[in-house]
């Protein structure tokens, strides 16, 4: 498929779908509505997670002999001792200027040992500790935009796919050294996205694991080292392919915002970071979960990082076609946070999936017109196009032809970012030939069918312009029922009401609940986060997208 | 070769031709060698003639094959041993009446996925309203109260959890099966449930998965245990069947 395919399909003098514009408009300022009063929680919290994640960008990193890490001792010692309403790194550089440790290494030790004093330095003490911790950090920051600048040059140098979709392959041994010759495989066989599944226990942990690990539960431990070691052999086997091979990992549960900064430390290039999926399918507090992706899409942002949010989990547990609207309303608000957070257009690869019951009499028609919907409401963001899971049954045979149709729809409707689909999906681990039989699948409906965008044009009110718009009109309703939920106290944020009450996925998470509850803090009115401060700083320079074409495409922006 | 009616073959396109398909990866690159391994397995599988249709290299050091042949097998179905469902599948209205004479309150039912598990897809199909093959979930009973803790549930929380609530029954679900945490989980759970409950008064424990073995139910310390495919209506049935012998929970 030539790069002119795309150009034709997102052309903006034919739309696929003829959409209201107002309504458009209407979804996006009441995602706005929705969502900012819980911006504007965040911006009154922190959490530990946070504050250790500004440590590790100050160059704190290792753990002690049991694998504590050392950014969670100082926290904790931080926290014991003078709270961290103030943050984390007032009262730590004021304690190194006292001279109770030479670096901020020794200081976590001997906090762990309960030998250091903190106290919240106030008047000149204060302004010199914070001084000294935003100049602390500035280094980490550096190695961010290093490596940006860095994955720009290598882009330049290997090329991006040649292809669109771009194909997106997981490995998950639980042995990163496993992974690696897998993931070079894989990539050599034609994935240009490799993510590393992490252990299925990952989320709940908080604190992030150190050193490469062999062994994990269906998916491997996302940590700094492995990190480092699998980008690193993306970076030979990009060399020898002639082709930037990405490398995707999972920016969610308890520790988001600090895999996030060691994504960035580490030049990861795309992280699963979705807005509500922590609170809903984890049981992650919400206000936990907000506070924390705020300054993980804030990092995203400043390191260049496509982040892919998770719309296909609603399905999984939802029906694909009663909660289609769901998905909408998923995106409309991962966009509306994502862009608060500083993220732009070409970063957001929003999700959805191929999950309506196969046995639905037009179930693909519907799925045309559910990913036609998700392309034109979002033209220049790298949608995400999920595989079917739901209905993946025993029956291998089957499966394989429900992939080649999710293939299908992919490549009609201008998806950018394809999860290849395994036929052993709910049956066991793929087999090594699963996945060359997938990308067999994947290839020929790119070969046979690639440049179908452009005959592809559903008729005005047909079926699928119709469905379309249904889903949209489903979505503003839904939309404009959190947005004033109303049914809590007053002052309540009606996101977190619709969130506590159910609203998505059917399952209730009330805003004082959840997993990782105890780590969240109310700010006091000096805190300080030099990293926050830098991020927030407004930036000079537009960067360039990386994926060349899609964002000067279509005039009509996805703005929030 | 003549099949008496309980000696039967697989049938490919004609009786008793005990024609199979089969297909897997030997790590070995592709060549004369690599084809004559395969036809050696398949013939250790008891292939032949075995006909192999489809060879192809799955990079440079391994090869995909798919081979056709007869299997030289029998299968005596004399030999075959079924686990018939101990209990009568009853309508959701039925059992909503049994539990009613039975219990004169609701039966509660506290479900989770434990451990590191958060594969809910087993568990919602089976309590959720939404349902699972077009049977509603148990939610939908009006006699049964259904508690969903959802996923990565700690097993100390769904034994406070089952306290709290006094459950009846207690549903677990396990989907991620790798080096047997669906065993290793369940046998943690059980065996915090009969430590914090005194002798018979443990609620009904019953776990779920797609990997757990039929009659394994002792073995793992519960009461019983539900594979792939499982409706809403079977456990529901099954619920009011043992408690004919289940006693009131007064905890």
């Amino acid at each position: 498929m030539s790069p002119v395919t795309r150009m034709t399909q997102n052309s903006p003098a034919k739309p696929k779908l003829e959409l209201d514009p107002t309504v458009i408009r209407k979804a996006r300022s009441l995602a706005r509505k929705a969502g900012a009063p819980v911006v504007k929680i965040t911006k009154t919290h922190t959490t530990v997670s946070v504050e250790r994640a500004v440590l590790r960008l100050a160059g704190l990193s290792g753990a002690d002999h049991e694998g504590v890490p050392w950014v969670n001792h100082l926290v904790d010692a931080v926290r014991d001792e003078v709270g961290l309403e103030h943050g984390v790194t007032t009262p730590v550089f004021d304690a190194l200027r006292r001279g109770e440790a030479p670096d901020l290494l020794t200081l976590a030790q001997k906090s762990a040992a309960d030998s250091v004093s903190f106290r919240v330095p106030q008047g000149r003490d204060g302004s010199a500790a914070q001084k000294l911790a935003l100049r602390s950090v500035k280094p980490g920051m550096a190695r961010i935009d290093k490596n940006r600048a860095t994955r720009e040059r290598l882009v330049k140098r290997h090329g991006n796919p040649k292809q669109r979709p771009w194909i997106y392959l997981i490995v998950a041994t639980g042995d990163i050294y496993e992974d690696i010759p897998q993931a070079q495989t894989a990539a050599r066989e034609g994935a240009d996205i490799i993510a590393v599944i992490r252990s299925t226990g990952q989320s709940l942990l908080d604190f992030v694991p150190e050193g490469a690990t062999r062994e994990g539960y269906a998916g491997t431990y996302a940590t700094q080292e492995n990190f480092r070691l699998m980008r690193a052999a993306l970076d030979d086997v990009s060399k020898e392919l002639g082709r930037y091979i990405r490398l995707v990992n999972y920016a969610s549960g308890l520790c988001m915002p600090e895999i996030a900064t060691l994504a960035g430390l580490e030049r990861l290039d795309m992280m699963l970071n979705d807005s509500m999926y922590g609170i809903l399918f984890r049981d992650i507090n919400p206000i936990r979960t907000f506070v924390d992706q705020r300054f993980s899409r804030q990092i995203h942002a400043r390191a260049g990082i496509i982040i892919n949010t998770g719309e296909d989990n609603y399905l999984t547990t939802a029906d694909a076609v009663d909660a289609a609207h769901t998905v909408t309303v998923s995106q409309l608000m991962n966009e509306y946070f994502a862009k608060e957070a500083g993220l732009q257009d070409w970063q957001l690869g929003l999700g959805h999936a191929f999950e309506i019951n196969p046995e639905i009499p037009d179930s693909f028609r519907m799925e045309l017109a559910q990913a036609l919907l998700a392309r034109q409401l979002f033209p220049k963001a790298p949608l995400k196009w999920m595989p079917p899971t739901k209905y993946m049954t025993g029956d291998v045979f089957r499966g394989y032809l429900l992939d080649g149709f999710f293939n299908l729809v992919g490549t009609m409707t201008g998806q950018d970012i394809l999860l290849v689909g395994m036929m052993t999906e709910a049956v066991v681990t793929p087999f090594l030939s699963d996945r060359d039989l997938a990308l067999q699948n994947v290839r020929y409906v790119l070969n046979a069918a690639g440049g179908l965008a452009e005959d592809f044009h559903p008729p005005r009110d047909g079926f699928i312009q119709t469905r379309a718009r249904q889903v949209l009109s489903e979505a503003v309703d839904l939309l404009e029922k959190i947005a004033n939920d109303t049914t809590g106290q007053p002052g309540s944020v009606p996101l977190l009401q619709a969130i506590g009450d159910g609203t998505f996925g059917l399952m209730k998470r009330p805003a004082d609940a959840g997993k990782g509850l105890d780590g969240v803090v109310k700010r006091a009115p000096g805190y300080d986060n030099p990293v926050s401060t830098l991020l927030e700083r407004p930036t000079v320079s537009e960067r360039r997208p990386p994926i060349a074409g899609s964002a000067s495409d279509n005039p009509k922006g996805a703005e929030a | 070769m003549k099949a008496s009616a309980d000696i039967i073959r697989p049938y490919g396109d004609t009786t008793d031709d005990g024609m199979v398909q089969v297909s897997f990866t030997l790590p070995v690159p592709l060549d004369k060698r690599a084809e004559g391994a395969a036809l050696q397995l398949a013939a250790k599988m008891g292939l032949a003639p075995a006909l192999l249709v489809h060879a192809m290299a799955m990079g440079s050091d391994f090869t995909f094959f798919i081979v056709y042949g007869s299997v030289s097998h029998l299968v005596d179905l004399r030999e075959v041993i079924v686990i018939e469902r101990e209990f009568a599948l009853l309508s959701a209205k039925d059992v909503n009446a049994a539990i009613k004479k039975r219990l004169h309150r609701k039966l509660v039912v506290v479900g989770a996925c434990i451990g590191t598990d958060a594969h809910t897809v087993g568990i919602d199909a089976i309590l959720n309203i939404k349902g699972f093959a077009g049977e509603k979930g148990l939610e939908y009973y009006s006699e049964i109260r259904v508690v969903n803790c959802g996923a990565q549930v700690l097993v100390p929380e769904l034994v406070a959890r089952a306290r709290a609530e006094k459950a009846d029954a207690v549903l677990v679900s396990q989907v991620v099966t790798q080096k047997d945490r669906h065993i290793h989980n369940t046998m943690t759970m059980s065996a915090a449930f009969r430590e914090a409950y005194p002798a018979g008064k443990v609620p009904l424990l019953v776990v779920g998965g797609p990997r757990f073995e039929q009659g394994s139910a002792d073995a793992l310390g519960v009461d019983r245990v539900f594979g792939k495919g499982t409706t809403p209506g079977e456990v529901a049935s099954y619920l009011v069947h043992a408690m004919a012998t289940m006693r009131e929970q007064t905890t």
